[in-house]
């Protein structure tokens, strides 16, 4: 591979994007007070820009864009790399951090009378953190830094949940942290065989002097399941739905939305990227099969749950299920393998947005109503029509209706299991969506009914606004041309051995 | 057999020790001691790896010797935050445990 | 014939039941104490290993600062081991719990005895670039950490000003902006304040000493840190100086100095040596020992204010 080693045009914006966030923090930390709203805020205008010139970056060359820190070139020095996947997340991780920024712009200013406050600095460092490690997640080359990057992200989410300081968030943030650091130390020690065993971590290199050993085998395993832990897939998901339920709306949608992607995107740089010259075809139907547990298992535990916000993150546990879809319907080099990998990512970007934008939009309801309880939500959707058309809006995309990013994206699944043969993946990706409905179901009809429902303070135009934004990309990613699909193609790597 | 392979047993061991104990024992703190023992395996690996990796008139390896300085510190603040959250959970409640449903009404309601 | 082989074996069967004590002990500050003493044993494994700079790490952060962490932890909860409302293990999640970790330990020696017989290892890249992005420096374990692999360590440094946010974050409102609590007893014994009169300048100076020499032999930025930052403990604990208050200016100057300098310097060096995190050439070792020295500055005012844990209630008198 030619791009191996020289930093191409453009190179520099990687690490812009990463620096930009860190900056961010190390201000906020100094200069602290009541400031460090303004400073984040003020900072999502240029995080959006370099996550956006990456992407046109890396669409003008159809090439993956290429940095080697320091101008040392791995094995010795840390690289990064933005491929068509990097700039999509990029772009989406910035664009549903600046709505989380603004939405909780309120909520977390610093309290009058006050020169600093607890809430206020410990929000914006920390949302900038899980920004920074998101993006070295994104476009990070080196197994090691993208190890510092899962754990960054791990002490930025963790204090997200506790931001209230209630006793259940404080369990509940306790169960995540050991959940993730024990996720962690699972990634290190494969990290460490494979060091051993090929004498780089360079994504790159790796995927070049990787045998199928033992040693390899057992690095995989337990990477892989060190990142299935952090992404909470069935049965490692108990963690997700006290964390991501209790935390403050804002924070649940960047949870939900975004955080468990990043484990996730590095369980695909694993096997798409690192390890195709092992034969994947078992770990495939594992990950498949753990898959559509967890679209089944979330799905009726959410159909079960009297808190909006407990279904919403019981949601999120189901979602993820169809993201491992994308290991059994992208495997090889077919042509089936295209569409599958468009499945999975439109998946994650779809899912993304719509998570978000139900949080929020579900956080409003929560303000203005004083309480989540489903059955007492009577006569809400007269009240709140724009938050309510939002659910509805964002329902359609779980759900995998058309017209949105997730009907593109279970279409998409169901067009690759039929081609590939596989169609037994295509039952719990229906399954799935009949679920969904069913749960959208039940948050509406109360909401639809007549009824009166008392309102304890009116709700902020601007969060209604927010949220149905969001929730309008989730549903303008079901028009997508086919030029998105092209785009993500970029940099992927074809496995050498497969079927034509 | 080397130092190296004898000690990347002992590595291994010192995991399989911390599992079990991460698995176990129920109070959050020990948890948390047998979640350290395993990183301390794990560490021992690098090292071994590292041992194993001498050449060009170096004893060792220095780039996962490295890994390993920097994963200590990495994991000694993990170790401090989870401290910080068990301890704040004790002086909230006076008792600890990781099960989030152990203060709120059951989660589900009745439906009327 | 060689003692050293009966050596490893002794040490290793050694570090392995002290291991395993700590797991099986019932008492909670016995486990620690012996937690403490197995990370000592586990320093002479790293020096059989040929890794002095990790033992020093071991010794100091892993089993020395985190035992200081888990003690005062473990003193703070006493009364918590009888009341945690988790039912004891039952005998099924015993059997269980052992064979699953049996197998992975079984699974992880089998996989490490397989390792290539010829290891791949990049000490031949380090040696080459020594003299080059290596600045020359006598310990390649600096370089790598300073040099060539900058950013790692950049973003470790922040990722403990995180986790010193995430500690103080986790007190309560009305709390924030005080000084933590932790590491104060009421009354410090006499002869506690005289270990401390005595040993803290020495500590103080060994500290300095073991960074400073850190460029061409075992020690370095963490384990000088480390140190001081036993020693700033130590003063703290014996009432010599007082826990500083969580917003003064000062102490978070002290805690970001480090990577603020680290990022500055990075980003200079795309003026400097054309890509960010490089160094020019002859001024690359003033350049490393110049941020090494403010990362100790972080080293030595995080680690305390990781054990010293959120802010108290009221401010302390």
């Amino acid at each position: 591979m030619a791009d191996l080693a020289t930093t191409t045009p453009g190179g520099f914006l990687l690490i812009l994007a990463i620096l930009l966030p860190v900056t961010g923090i190390i201000l906020c930390f100094i200069v602290g007070g009541r400031h460090v709203d303004r400073i984040a805020l003020g900072l999502t205008p240029f995080g959006l820009a370099l996550a956006g010139a990456i992407a046109f970056r890396v669409g003008q060359s159809g090439k993956p864009v290429f940095y080697a820190i320091g101008g040392l070139p791995p094995p010795l020095g840390i690289a990064l790399r933005a491929d068509g996947i990097s700039a999509v997340m990029l772009v989406a991780a910035a664009v549903i951090l600046t709505a989380a920024a603004f939405y909780a712009r309120e909520k977390f200013a610093t309290l009058d009378g006050v020169r600093e406050s607890r809430g206020a600095i410990s929000f914006w460092i920390m949302l900038q953190a899980i920004w920074a490690a998101l993006n070295i997640i994104f476009v990070g080359a080196d197994l090691f830094n993208l190890y510092v990057a899962l754990e960054l992200l791990t002490f930025a989410a963790v204090p997200l949940v506790c931001m209230d300081g209630r006793p259940e968030t404080l369990a509940a943030a306790l169960r995540y942290l050991l959940f993730a650091l024990f996720g962690s130390i699972s990634y290190l020690l494969g990290v460490a065989l494979l060091y051993g065993a090929c004498g780089t971590l360079d994504i790159s290199l790796l995927a070049l002097r990787v045998r199928p050993t033992p040693a390899v085998w057992t690095a995989a395993s337990l990477m892989t399941g060190g990142l299935l832990a952090k992404t909470a897939l069935f049965p490692l998901h108990l963690w997700l739905p006290p964390a991501h339920a209790n935390a403050p709306a804002a924070a649940s949608a960047v949870l939900s939305g975004l955080v468990v992607k990043g484990s996730f995107f590095l369980t695909l740089r694993l096997w798409f990227f690192v390890l195709p010259a092992l034969s994947t075809e078992q770990v495939a139907a594992v990950l498949g099969g753990l898959g559509s547990a967890a679209i089944i298992v979330g799905g009726v535990l959410a159909l079960r749950q009297a808190r909006l916000k407990l279904l919403i993150a019981y949601s999120t546990v189901s979602q993820i299920g169809y993201l491992f879809l994308i290991f059994p319907l992208a495997a090889g080099a077919h042509a089936w393998s295209t569409i599958g990998w468009s499945a999975g990512l439109m998946q994650v970007l779809a899912h993304a947005f719509a998570k978000a934008a139900l949080f929020l939009a579900a956080g409003v309801l929560a303000e203005t109503v004083g309480h989540d309880q489903i059955v007492k939500f009577g006569g809400a959707a007269r009240a709140l029509p724009l938050t309510f058309l939002t659910i509805t809006l964002a329902g359609l995309s779980l759900t995998g209706l058309p017209p949105s990013g997730g009907f593109s994206a279970k279409w998409l699944m169901l067009q690759a299991s039929i081609a590939s043969g596989q169609w037994i993946w295509s039952l719990p990706a229906l399954g799935g969506g009949l679920l969904a409905a069913g749960y959208m179901y039940r948050i509406l009809t109360p909401a639809l009914s007549d009824g009166k429902i008392s309102i304890e303070r009116p709700p902020k135009r601007y969060q209604e606004v927010i949220a149905f934004v969001l929730t309008l990309i989730a549903l303008a990613l079901g028009f997508v041309p086919q030029s998105f699909f092209d785009f993500i193609e970029i940099g992927r790597p074809l496995a050498e051995t497969g079927l034509s | 057999m080397t130092t190296a392979a004898l000690a990347g047993l002992v590595g291994a061991a010192l995991v399989g020790f911390g599992l079990y104990g991460l698995i176990v024992q129920p109070h959050p703190l020990r948890k948390l001691l047998a979640f350290n023992l395993i990183g301390s395996g794990v560490f021992l690996v690098f090292g071994i790896v590292a041992r194993r990796g001498a050449a060009a008139g170096f004893p060792f390896d220095p780039v996962p010797q490295a890994m390993v300085i920097t994963g200590i510190v990495v994991a000694f603040a993990a170790s401090a935050v989870a401290v910080a959250l068990i301890w704040r959970l004790y002086s909230e409640t006076g008792h600890v445990t990781l099960d989030p449903d152990a203060w709120t009404e059951p989660s589900r309601e009745r439906e009327s | 014939m060689s003692v050293l082989p009966f050596i490893d074996i002794g040490l290793s069967i050694l570090v392995v039941t002290v291991a395993a004590s700590t797991i099986f002990m019932q008492e909670l500050f016995a486990a620690v104490v012996s937690y403490v003493a197995y990370g000592l044993l586990l320093a002479f494994v790293w020096i059989r290993l040929y890794a002095p700079d990790v033992a020093l790490t071991e010794a100091a952060i892993g089993s020395g600062v985190t035992g200081v962490l888990l003690i005062t932890a473990g003193k703070r909860l006493v009364p918590l081991s009888r009341t945690t409302t988790e039912a004891e293990p039952t005998l099924t999640l015993r059997v269980f719990a052992g064979t699953f970790a049996a197998l992975v330990a079984c699974a992880l020696g089998a996989a490490i005895l397989v390792l290539p017989d010829e290891p791949p290892s990049l000490a031949p890249e380090a040696a080459v670039a020594a003299s080059g992005a290596g600045a020359g420096l006598g310990n390649p374990i600096t370089a790598v950490l300073i040099s060539y692999r900058s950013f790692d360590t950049m973003l470790e440094k922040i990722v403990l000003i995180l986790a010193v946010v995430a500690v103080w974050s986790i007190g309560t409102d009305g709390a924030w902006g005080n000084a933590p609590a932790q590491l104060r007893q009421a009354r410090p014994h006499p002869e506690m304040v005289f270990l401390a009169q005595v040993l803290v300048p020495i500590g103080t100076l060994i500290g300095i000493h073991i960074f400073w020499v850190g460029a061409d032999a075992p020690g370095g930025a963490f384990q000088g840190g480390a140190l001081l930052a036993a020693m700033w403990m130590m003063a703290m604990m014996a009432h010599l100086t007082e826990p500083p208050r969580i917003d003064v200016r000062w102490l978070r100057l002290a805690l970001v100095a480090g990577p603020a300098v680290f990022l500055i310097v990075g980003l200079a060096g795309v003026f400097m040596a054309g890509s960010f995190f490089a160094y020019p050439p002859s001024l690359a070792k003033p350049i490393i020992l110049f941020i090494e020295t403010f990362m100790v500055l972080s080293i030595a005012a995080a680690l305390p204010m990781l054990v010293a844990g959120p802010p108290n209630e009221r401010p302390v008198p």
